[in-house]
């Protein structure tokens, strides 16, 4: 038997990742021993300050560019900065998670055991404190995206992947309202998540199988030893493609690129809308970290033969994003829809060349996240006794009622669709710049098509909200308390100031934009 | 290339120039955001401004003075950058920019004063303080900066303030129509002007006027003639020249202090400082000044001929306007020296036709802001001081030795007869003719107006002259009428040849009369044209309009200039309009209808693949990912790469 030789582990390097995954760990101790009452607040308080300190040791180590873990963790520029993007992100996201003013006892369900729509469940909804597992659990899936951004080889990556998920998947379950559209989401989520998993890992096992026979290495699953297999591989490249294929497939359902984007309304929809806001930014940066790590590092020789099929994959999920969005009824689907299409835009970042491609989609993401997260901030505010009205029918003439909050939504939904002065703007302009230069001109003309149709449902909800007058059933905006308020300005000034002076953003992202190998 | 035109960097007290803008332009902010808050101090904070411009404008022009190179620039920031194009936000203080701001800021001044008391009765005097603020500080932008771009910002700004100031009293129908008039008839010329500055850039890459000077040896003759004619359909807008002058009679509905210093002073002049200060350009083409002489030649006649026929005190003088800056455009068309002769004449004009409007509204002061020159008459007894200013205008503008306007005209007439072949006696004739004219007509509006026999409507009893604060003014332009025209010529010819760029040396062709001959021949046309209207209208006149020839209805019709307007812009204007409407309505909109239909079926249709089943979810993730797959595989054997 050969003797079993440990890694060498750079403690630094990980702590992020230690420091999350150990909060999470706390705070199940924290359900099991601190009195329910002082719960939400232990709670609340352990999760921001676990991703203070994450974020603390990420700026700590803003020079790292190492590999360790034995090959399993790779600590760079774009890991950092994915991670502190996900950090910064998750941080708003556990402001809205953590509001109990806008609902009593907030967005979560009391009792999840309890039968839907029964009598108990309407008692539940009357404003006992919700669920504060929710904050281990998002501080899990916290954890699991760190891993999944720097995760150096395809188990390591399988397994953040798990990791973030499974919590995911039982947050969307946890609506205080509408709880069988919250547990339907929650299982329609779980089932395909499961389904999509099954591709990424069947995709890893064909892989490993192409990297045997390599002179002079063993297999492996590591990144480095794939790219050394691309090109020497002497074993059949059906292997390589069939692998990379069914790879691809896992990581774009979670990117929630067409067509395997088919369970995001659906999702969006049912979960509570803070998780919903938590998904659309953190998730999507996770997803398009490890994309950008598998695509660029491991796969990097095989670029043009991958980059036809990602294209038309990214025509056609801006394409199905931007159409379906012009018929959605409900605020939050329609948001769900303008996701599909931006990681269509993503995937044209993706797939430019380059450091400035690289940069550009980091760049990308942190300035959607902001304004999506802004912009699901606003939706837990416009309600009425029955929860949140998300048919866009209940926004009609919300400019005469609260212009405030109108203004601010507007100001998003400008940004959605690209106006200058918004980080939309820069942003869109940071992804297509590298494409065209790169000569991925088709891409970019699908792009601004798209943007232009996707436009309209923005465009159509503006109009609603400013052009109508307010009918019986417009419901007014609550005036949130200090946490959400924080995340929807904090959302809101990012989005005009990325737009504004992009430049030091777009500076530290082509500053990060170099993979170790 | 060599370098012809070359500016220096300005310093001491000429690098605060640009506080001649910014003074008039704080003081119209203040004026207007105090709102009534300003209404009690408002019109003497106006004043102030204009009168601290002036004293400014006073210091650094001597300072100019005492410099070697006397083209000092002041770039204070990049004010576009964007690719190629490179636009300073500077300043440029030379001969020129010095003579016009002086007549801007001194007249102006004088103006301001006027109407503080004649718009003592006006609830509006504070906004117009704003506006004439306003308009002052755009002037002084155009007439400073150092680029074409600068000089668009303040021919804007001109015009905005011009249709503000025009339509003051906008509750009258007529005022808010001449407004109106005067901006659109603007906008022809300042396409033209918008389009040649785009030439510019297309064909020099600057818009700067060093750059653009020194550039346009290169340029090919066809290029340097369009861009000159555009230039010069931007000039005949502001300045009412022919085809565009129609606005500027009707501009009249204004304040009369409005029309003294938009119309008489200043805004028109901009034209001919568009073209003195791009002469380097019209000298460059001989067929572009052809063009300019022409429209010069052309314009004081129709002036001229316009104004014989009038019977409103100011339109006459709006008229007198239009043809006197015929002669300006006659001098800065005929290139060479004569640039510089234009130049006097405008300063000297910028006196008396300051005096004469600011006359006429002392007069309509008196008279209940009546304007027919047939219902008044005599009035030399009861208003003696706008009488005397009157007078001094009077002889200036018909060129009387020894006022100004002898010195000014004079020479221009004597430069038009200096051309090398027979054009010397069409344009010489021309301004000889007009010369006779104006002599007819103001001598006209003269006697009706304070000569001759009462023929005053009913309820005017007893016209008193107007308080003192108005006739300060009249006196200081009166004595500017008289004594300024033997300074200017004398001085400002060789002030104006250290002029950047500014060719004053060009070589003259001997005159095809010799110059006594001229100047007694342009006197003589001077006297009998004023002694043929003294003799004609010394008794007065009918109160009501006579039927009259041919001529003289054309004349009062404006010389069917308004119905030619109507033809060649109106008529195709709307018919353009309604074409452009069909073609949008059932064209674009039916195209952008369709595709939004296209899409939104579209997407109704593809919704109704998001069943909600997860089954059909499942299905639709493996069809893809089978799709992939074979995208992959397919990539690999080669079929798609």
């Amino acid at each position: 038997m050969t003797e079993l030789k440990l890694p060498s582990l750079n403690y630094a390097a990980l702590a992020p990742i230690m420091i999350m995954l150990g909060v999470a760990l706390l705070g199940v101790l924290v359900e099991a021993f601190v009195p329910r009452r002082l719960r939400h607040v232990v709670q609340l308080t352990l999760a921001l300050l676990a991703v203070l300190a994450a974020l603390t040791m990420v700026v700590l180590n803003a020079d790292d560019r190492i590999i360790t873990a034995g090959q399993a963790l790779a600590v760079d520029g774009p890991t950092l900065f994915l991670q502190g993007a996900i950090l910064v992100l998750a941080a708003m996201a556990l402001l809205l998670i953590g509001d109990r003013s806008v609902e009593r006892g907030g967005a979560f369900v009391a009792q999840a055991a309890v039968t839907a729509e029964s009598a108990d469940d309407r008692r539940q909804a009357e404003g006992r404190n919700g669920l504060t597992e929710v904050y281990p659990l998002t501080t899990f899936a916290i954890g699991g995206m760190l891993i999944f951004v720097a995760a150096n080889d395809l188990l390591t990556m399988f397994i953040a992947l798990e990791v973030f998920s499974l919590p995911l998947y039982l947050l969307c379950a946890l609506a205080r309202r509408r709880r069988l559209l919250s547990q339907e989401a929650a299982m329609k989520y779980f089932l395909l998540g499961a389904y999509a998993s099954a591709f990424f890992l069947f995709g890893v096992a064909l892989i490993y199988g192409f990297t045997a026979g390599i002179p002079g290495r063993g297999a492996g699953v590591d990144f480095a030893t794939i790219n050394a297999a691309v090109t020497e591989s002497p074993a059949s490249p059906v292997l390589l493609f069939a692998g990379m294929a069914l790879l691809a497939i896992g990581l774009l359902f979670k990117a929630a690129a067409a067509p395997f984007h088919v369970w995001t309304p659906d999702v969006y929809q049912g979960a509570p809308t803070p998780v919903t806001g938590f998904m659309a930014a953190c998730t999507k940066v996770a997803a398009f970290g490890a994309l950008l790590r598998v695509f660029h590092v491991a796969f990097a020789g095989a670029a043009w033969d991958f980059t036809p099929v990602l294209g038309a994959v990214a025509v056609l999920t801006m394409l199905v994003g931007a159409v379906l969005a012009v018929t959605q009824t409900d605020i939050k689907r329609l948001l769900a829809y303008s996701s599909i299409a931006n990681a269509g835009y993503l995937l044209v970042g993706v797939l430019a060349p380059g450091r400035e491609g690289l940069s550009g989609t980091m760049f990308y993401l942190v300035a959607y996240g902001f304004s999506v997260l802004a912009a699901f901030a606003v939706i837990t505010l416009v309600r009425d006794e029955d929860g949140e009205a998300t048919h866009l029918s209940r926004w009609a003439g919300l400019g005469r009622r609260s212009p405030f909050f109108a203004g601010l939504f507007t100001f998003i939904l400008l940004a959605f669709a690209g106006i200058p002065l918004t980080s939309g703007f820069t942003s869109k302009f940071a992804v297509f710049g590298p494409a065209l230069d790169g000569g991925h001109a088709w891409l970019v003309i699908a792009g601004v098509l798209t943007s232009m149709v996707l436009a309209f449902p923005y465009l159509r909800v503006v109009v609603m909200m400013w052009l109508s007058e307010p009918g019986e059933s417009t419901p007014r905006v609550t005036v949130p308390g200090g946490l959400t308020s924080a995340a929807l300005m904090i959302g809101v000034l990012a989005t005009l100031v990325l737009g504004v002076a992009p430049a030091p953003l777009l500076d530290l992202a082509t500053g990060a934009a170099d993979f170790v190998r | 290339m060599e370098e012809t035109v070359h500016y220096a960097e300005a310093t001491g007290l000429l690098g605060s120039v640009w506080l001649l803008v910014a003074i008039p332009l704080v003081s119209a902010a203040v004026l207007l955001l105090l709102g009534r808050r300003a209404d009690r101090w408002g019109h003497w904070l106006g004043v102030a401004a204009i009168g601290a411009a002036f004293v400014l404008g006073l210091a650094s022009f001597f300072q100019l003075r005492g410099l070697e190179n006397k083209s000092v620039e002041l770039s204070l920031w990049d004010f576009i950058a964007v690719g190629d194009l490179r636009v300073d936000f500077g300043l440029l203080f030379d001969p020129l920019a010095a003579v016009f701001v002086l007549l801007i800021t001194g007249v102006g001044f004088l103006i301001h004063l006027y109407a503080v008391e004649y718009m003592a009765h006006d609830a509006g005097r504070r906004r117009f303080f704003a506006y004439f603020n306003l308009f002052v500080a755009a002037m002084l932008l155009l007439v400073l900066g150092n680029n074409y771009v600068m000089l668009y910002f303040g021919w804007e700004g001109v015009g905005l303030a011009s249709y503000l100031l025009i339509s003051f009293w906008y509750e009258r129908p007529s005022a808010a129509t001449a407004g109106k008039k005067a901006f659109l008839m603007n906008r022809v010329g300042d396409a033209g002007l918008a389009i040649g500055i785009f030439i510019m850039f297309a064909t020099l890459g600057t818009t700067q006027y060093d750059e653009v000077f020194n550039g346009v040896a290169g340029l090919a003759g066809s290029t340097v003639l369009v861009l000159g004619l555009l230039l010069l359909l931007g000039a005949t807008g502001k300045s009412g020249q022919f085809p565009l002058q129609a606005w500027l009679p009707d501009a009249m509905e204004g304040p009369t202090p409005v029309s003294a210093l938009i119309h008489a002073a200043t805004m028109v002049t901009a034209g001919v400082y568009l073209i003195a200060r791009s002469n380097p350009i019209f000298s460059a083409n001989s067929t572009l000044q052809l063009v300019v002489v022409s429209v010069g030649a052309l314009t004081l006649l129709i002036g001229c001929i316009i104004g014989a026929a009038k019977d409103d005190i100011k339109r006459v003088l709006a008229w007198s306007t239009v043809s006197q800056i015929g002669y300006m455009f006659l001098g800065v068309g005929l290139g060479g020296a004569a640039y510089a002769l234009a130049i006097v004449h405008l300063l000297a004009h910028g006196f008396f036709k300051a005096n004469m409007f600011l006359g006429a509204g002392s007069v309509m002061h008196g008279m209940k802001d009546q304007v027919d020159i047939r219902r008044f008459g005599g009035l030399s007894k009861y208003m003696k001081i706008t009488w005397l200013t009157f007078m001094m205008g009077w002889l200036a503008i018909i060129g009387m030795f020894p006022f100004s306007g002898f010195f000014s005209k004079e020479p221009i007439i004597v430069a038009a007869f200096e051309r090398a072949d027979w054009t010397a006696w069409l344009f010489g004739g021309a301004a000889l003719l007009g010369a006779g004219l104006t002599a007819f007509y103001m001598t006209r509006l003269f006697v009706l107006t304070f000569h001759g026999p009462k023929r005053w409507t009913e309820d005017i009893e007893h016209p008193h002259e107007s308080p003192a604060l108005m006739t300060i003014p009249l006196v200081l332009l009166a004595i500017g009428s008289v004594g300024a025209g033997f300074l200017l010529a004398t001085s400002v010819p060789d002030w104006l040849t250290a002029t950047a760029g500014l060719n004053a040396h060009e070589e003259a062709h001997e005159p095809v009369l010799s110059h006594a001959v001229i100047t007694v021949l342009s006197l003589l046309v001077t006297v009998l044209g004023a002694g043929l209207a003294w003799f004609l209208f010394r008794a007065g006149t009918a109160t009501a309009p006579q039927p009259a020839g041919v001529l003289v209805t054309a004349a009062r019709r404006n010389l069917y200039t308004d119905a030619v307007n109507e033809a060649v812009f109106e008529k195709p204007g709307i018919f353009l309009t309604r074409a452009l409407v069909f073609l949008d309505n059932r064209g674009i909109d039916g195209l952008v209808n369709g595709l939004a239909a296209a899409v939104g079926g579209g997407s109704g249709r593809l919704r109704r693949l998001q069943t909600g089943f997860v089954r059909s979810y499942a299905t639709s993730i493996l069809a893809g990912a089978l799709l992939v797959m074979a995208a992959f595989l397919a990539v690999q054997a080669g079929w798609l790469a």
